[in-house]
């Protein structure tokens, strides 16, 4: 099939709505960090486990990997012939005035997020994985210890707050914009799509930001 | 009053342009933006130099022949009008005023602020059309068609080709424009028989013109002088996926 605009699209808001719905998952097995302590370590190192166990999580994985992996690299082929089709820059450039700068800047804000799951994997992925955890009371592979004590520190807290407002400002307008390019185009349906857009990324965002400062102030080991 | 232009000079196609400083006072506030361009090149051919070309026709906004970058927006300051609709009581005495040919791959400079469209051309001789047998009109009763149907298919009709939204859109894309010729066929029986093989026929005619992907900043609606909404492009897309999916 020929890879036209329209196609390379599809693929961006196709994996951008996969991960939407994953972020949704992720941050309900999340909140259950919010549990009084003794009862969050066993409750969060059993999920963990149960995770890792099951081969329809595994699939789904796997899945995730490649659509973390294809939005980002179709990010980057889009922009680059983007940029091809720009071709000589305004010596006064005031375009941005009539766009939100969100919606013109998605490049940056994905190079962010990028970033952090670079350094969200190695903390816990990887050492999930491959990291010798020691075990907790149930035998379970003590992740909550690590969560805890890696949201101890300051500067750890701000990267990561950092990273959700960068998430947020994807979202706000990735969400909407992956249902444009799927073909939404009742004007009822749209305008209601972008507002649950709004309250999705306002809750996906304040609710991943909330975590790591409960766990600061909260839970001072 | 009195404005310092900047202005983009390009001898031809393949030459380097720059902008050029102009100092042009006794400007009337009724005057419109291109009168105040016209007196601007009288004075230049008085003095014996090349005056700025620029594209125009119409002068009543209707045309789309006229368009160019004015201190950074399409069509100048204002939203949903063409150049020659824009008045210089928009801008201040002694205001610097950039003013710059629409920019895209696909739309190469010509001279000076004058640009070439074709691709836009190509796009609609790609499939901006319906197949009929000529002859006779038939019986206009024959063919029921709803007021609001003729109203939706006459909003997207109602672009005017100036390449506003390319020049605005971050991305040059030509979604919009391409966007509102599909939907303008698709929206009235007579277009809806060749709808899947027109919209990708005219979706690969515009990539292959060079255009970029639509990142839906919106921006295009806002400053297009019709006003076409953006809700188009989603109609283009689902038009197009629908087709990629039941073509055989």
């Amino acid at each position: 099939m020929k890879q036209t605009t329209l196609i390379y699209k599809m693929i961006m808001a196709a994996t951008g709505l996969f991960l939407c719905f994953f972020l949704v998952i992720h941050l309900l097995g999340n909140l259950q960090l919010l549990l009084p302590e003794a009862e969050a370590r066993a409750q969060f190192n059993w999920y963990s486990h149960l995770l890792s166990g099951n081969i329809l999580i595994k699939i789904i994985s796997y899945v995730l990997y490649l659509s973390l992996i294809g939005h980002a690299v179709y990010a980057l082929l889009i922009t680059l012939k983007n940029n091809k089709a720009n071709g000589q820059k305004y010596a006064y450039d005031k375009r941005g005035s009539v766009s939100t700068w969100n919606s013109r800047n998605m490049g940056i804000l994905g190079a962010i997020i990028l970033i952090f799951l670079v350094i969200h994997f190695k903390d816990y992925w990887y050492e999930y994985k491959f990291g010798g955890l020691p075990l907790d009371g149930k035998g379970n592979k003590d992740l909550y210890a690590i969560v805890i004590s890696s949201f101890q520190q300051g500067w750890y807290i701000i990267i990561y707050e950092i990273s959700f407002l960068a998430l947020g400002f994807h979202l706000l307008h990735g969400f909407f914009s992956a249902t444009r390019t799927i073909g939404l185009y009742h004007p009822k349906y749209a305008k209601a799509v972008r507002v649950f857009g709004w309250i999705y990324s306002l809750l996906i965002t304040l609710g991943f930001m909330l975590i790591p400062l409960y766990i600061y102030f909260n839970l001072n080991l | 009053m009195k404005l310092y232009l900047k202005v983009w000079r390009q001898e031809h196609r393949e030459s380097k342009g720059k902008m050029i400083d102009y100092e042009v006072g006794g400007i009337s506030v009724h005057m419109s933006f291109l009168e105040m361009l016209d007196m601007l090149n009288e004075r230049l051919i008085q003095k014996g130099e090349r005056v700025i070309e620029f594209d125009h026709d119409c002068r009543e906004g209707i045309c789309g022949a006229c368009g160019m970058m004015i201190n950074g927006r399409a069509h100048g300051p204002l939203s949903g009008t063409t150049t020659c609709q824009l008045h210089m009581r928009s801008f201040k005495d002694g205001e610097t005023v950039y003013i710059e040919p629409f920019r895209a791959a696909a739309f190469p400079v010509l001279r000076d602020l004058k640009i070439d469209r074709s691709s836009f051309d190509h796009i609609i001789q790609a499939g901006g059309y319906i197949s009929t047998s000529t002859g006779q009109a038939p019986e206009a009763n024959s063919l029921p068609i709803s007021h609001d149907t003729t109203e939706a298919a006459f909003d997207a009709a109602a672009c005017i080709g100036c390449g506003a939204c390319v020049a605005t859109c971050k991305n040059s894309s030509a979604a919009l424009f391409t966007s509102a010729k599909v939907s303008h066929l698709v929206l009235l029986p007579q277009g809806k028989l060749e709808s899947a093989n027109r919209v990708i026929k005219m979706v690969n005619q515009m990539d292959e013109e060079g255009f970029g992907h639509c990142s839906n900043t919106e921006a295009c609606e806002v400053e297009c002088p019709q006003e076409i909404s953006v809700l188009h492009i989603g109609r283009m897309n689902f038009h197009y996926n629908k087709a990629l999916i039941l073509r055989k």
